[in-house]
């Protein structure tokens, strides 16, 4: 596969919902391998729209779309879902973890559309889930996590897939302040693992561990900062 | 790109753990299906355990029996056997047995004298000879049949439910009977007489002491002819000029094995409508079936966004939905054949019947189950692949 310098550009980016309202105008953003970036921005600012089109999950009124190389106009309904089960994982504020089912399970079913054997998946997940420090947790139930550990186990899940994105949609917005500084430090530790993080956040300080910060209002970025990690 | 298939180990446990987080909602849908699929499969197969019943007793009294009575004359009125029709019957090469009966007129039965006249009970009274059980195939329940040396004596022997009607069992052989002018003595009771039902009404006597005792000249009703299997269709086509040559057309011969085959077919259409029910049972369990999907659907639409999200497609979620019904269905489905089979066995066992359920009721019924499953199933799954990712993470 051709390697493009940059894994996500949107170009000219613009999603009209139902009736008028416009969620992204003209939104212009590169993101580029190895980053781990931050978007910020109150509620309405259109943060999560940008995620979910960028995750292919829903598709631009007009614009540019490209990961890794693809135009993603241009992939139908397959293809799209080919390209998230193998190149994108997803976080989401409310971990969405099938009730009544154990972690390791929950971590193997999320790679049940990659076309690998049950018994990778199992071997996978159960690498993923020590990987984020839940080694002993397998057989427990959601009911029977705290949260951080949910969202842990939810992480697991995105990222035994090794997706070259990972995309977290307040990732500790169900979360207090601790338990959501732990898992800010897995997602850390995961890009400098190699995988691009990007974070939706209304949080400055979530937003502050990330080398760089989109900041969006009214559909539109305005502003764009880059620091060096502390 | 595309084409990524689930292994069918996969989709069985997606349908199994889908249905198993709602078990008191899958099992009532499920149940819809098990009572339709039961209520069809036990009319079946009690009919046919009926039809296995009667097919056994034929096979036990033989198709081979036939009867040959007096017509109607070309004028109207009532014929007559000539008085030689069972010798010359006899002596058609494929005749293997053959007993007559007649009808003694105004003679009847009572339980004692002093019982009105007209209350004869239905019960009539025939002359009859010795071979008479052999050639029906009937058998004595108590006592004795009219043998050669009771051919002269003023005693009876009872058919089964003429016996009931007197108050007579097996412990009654040696009591008698009013016959109107005297008493006869009770020295033979028969079993149900399958091919002849006619007569377990009737009181026998034999033709001699007809004569001598009650002074009657009987002429014959009845002409029982048991034929080579091989020869039966010969057989009945020639009975009437045998019989009666010198006018054929006033003799009657039938089958009564026909009669039972014809009356089992009769029993065929009536289990046709008790099916018919039975399969608008199982078309409300299919919508059961339906409205389950459904609301699971509705239910599940942030599952949905996440396997949407892990890159699931919708061909993926809807083949998901649609075994989750299949598999619903085919739960009822399977719950229903055990429930018909037990209604069977247990209805058959009480009516001393064989239990017969034929396979391919079974095997209909199941497949019934699938489609019902795979067509309820249909619109949900739709409807559930259609669902868009984002608007389905939404719903939480």
């Amino acid at each position: 596969m051709a390697s493009h310098p940059e894994l996500v550009c949107l170009r000219r980016l613009t999603r009209i919902h139902a009736g008028h309202f416009k969620a992204l105008d003209e939104v212009d953003l590169s993101i580029g391998r190895d980053e781990f970036i931050a978007i910020v921005g109150p509620s309405g600012s259109g943060k999560t729209t940008l995620l979910n089109i960028t995750g292919t999950l829903d598709r631009a009124t007009s614009g540019e779309v490209r990961i890794d190389g693809l135009d993603v106009n241009r992939l139908d309904d397959d293809a799209l879902s080919a390209l998230r089960a193998r190149r994108i994982g997803f976080v989401f504020q409310h971990f969405h973890l099938a009730p009544g089912v154990p972690a390791l399970d929950n971590v193997a079913d999320g790679m049940l559309y990659t076309g690998l054997p049950w018994r990778e998946r199992r071997s996978r997940a159960l690498q993923a889930l020590r990987r984020v420090g839940l080694g002993d947790r397998l057989q427990h139930h959601p009911h029977q996590l705290s949260g951080g550990e949910k969202q842990r186990v939810a992480i697991a899940r995105a990222v035994a897939r090794e997706p070259a994105l990972l995309l977290a949609d307040e990732p500790t917005g169900a979360l207090d302040t601790a338990t959501g500084t732990q898992v800010m430090d897995l997602l850390g530790e995961l890009h400098e693992a190699g995988t691009t993080v990007v974070v939706i956040t209304h949080d400055a300080a979530v937003a502050a561990r990330c080398q760089r910060q989109v900041r969006m209002r009214d559909g539109r970025i305005i502003g764009d900062t880059r620091q060096r990690p502390s | 790109m595309t084409g990524i298939r689930l292994a069918p180990r996969d989709l069985l446990r997606l349908a199994v753990h889908g249905l198993a987080a709602r078990p008191l909602r899958a099992t009532l849908s499920a149940l819809g299906i098990a009572i339709g699929i039961g209520a069809m499969l036990a009319v079946v197969g009690i009919s046919a355990s009926s039809r296995e019943e009667l097919r056994r007793q034929l096979d036990a009294l033989g198709t081979n029996l036939l009867t040959i009575q007096p017509g109607t004359r070309f004028t109207g009125e009532a014929a007559t056997l000539p008085e030689e029709a069972p010798t010359m019957v006899r002596r058609l090469p494929e005749v293997q047995a053959i007993s007559s009966i007649g009808q003694l007129d105004g003679l009847h039965a009572y339980r004692h004298d002093r019982i009105p006249r007209i209350e004869t009970g239905g019960i009539a009274v025939y002359a009859a000879w010795p071979d008479l059980p052999a050639t029906l195939g009937g058998q004595i329940v108590a006592g004795r049949w009219l043998d050669a040396a009771l051919l002269e004596f003023p005693v009876v022997v009872l058919g089964h439910r003429a016996a009931a009607r007197l108050g007579m069992d097996a412990g009654s052989i040696g009591r008698q009977v009013w016959m109107g002018r005297r008493w006869v003595t009770v020295v033979g009771i028969l079993a149900p007489l399958t091919l002849a039902a006619s007569l377990d009404f009737g009181v026998f006597m034999g033709w001699p002491a007809a004569a001598r005792h009650f002074d009657i000249d009987a002429d014959i009703t009845t002409l029982y002819v048991r034929a080579l299997p091989s020869g039966v269709e010969r057989v009945a086509d020639l009975l009437a000029a045998t019989a009666n040559p010198a006018s054929p057309s006033e003799v009657q011969v039938a089958r009564p094995s026909d009669m039972l085959a014809a009356q089992a077919a009769a029993d065929l259409a009536f289990t046709g409508l008790l099916v018919g029910l039975g399969g608008v049972a199982l078309l409300v369990g299919g919508i059961g079936v339906v409205n389950t999907m459904v609301i699971s659907v509705l239910e599940r639409r942030a599952e949905i966004g996440l396997r949407r999200s892990q890159g699931a497609t919708r061909r993926h979620i809807r083949v998901q939905f649609l075994s989750e019904a299949v598999v619903l269905s085919a739960l009822g489905g399977f719950t229903g054949v055990l429930i018909g089979m037990a209604v069977t066995a247990v209805y058959a066992r009480l009516q001393g019947w064989p239990v017969a359920v034929p396979a391919w009721a079974i095997g209909g019924g199941m497949s019934a189950t699938l489609v019902i499953g795979a067509l309820g199933g249909l619109y949900p799954a739709i409807r559930a692949a259609r669902l868009a990712p984002t608007e389905a993470l939404a719903a939480t």
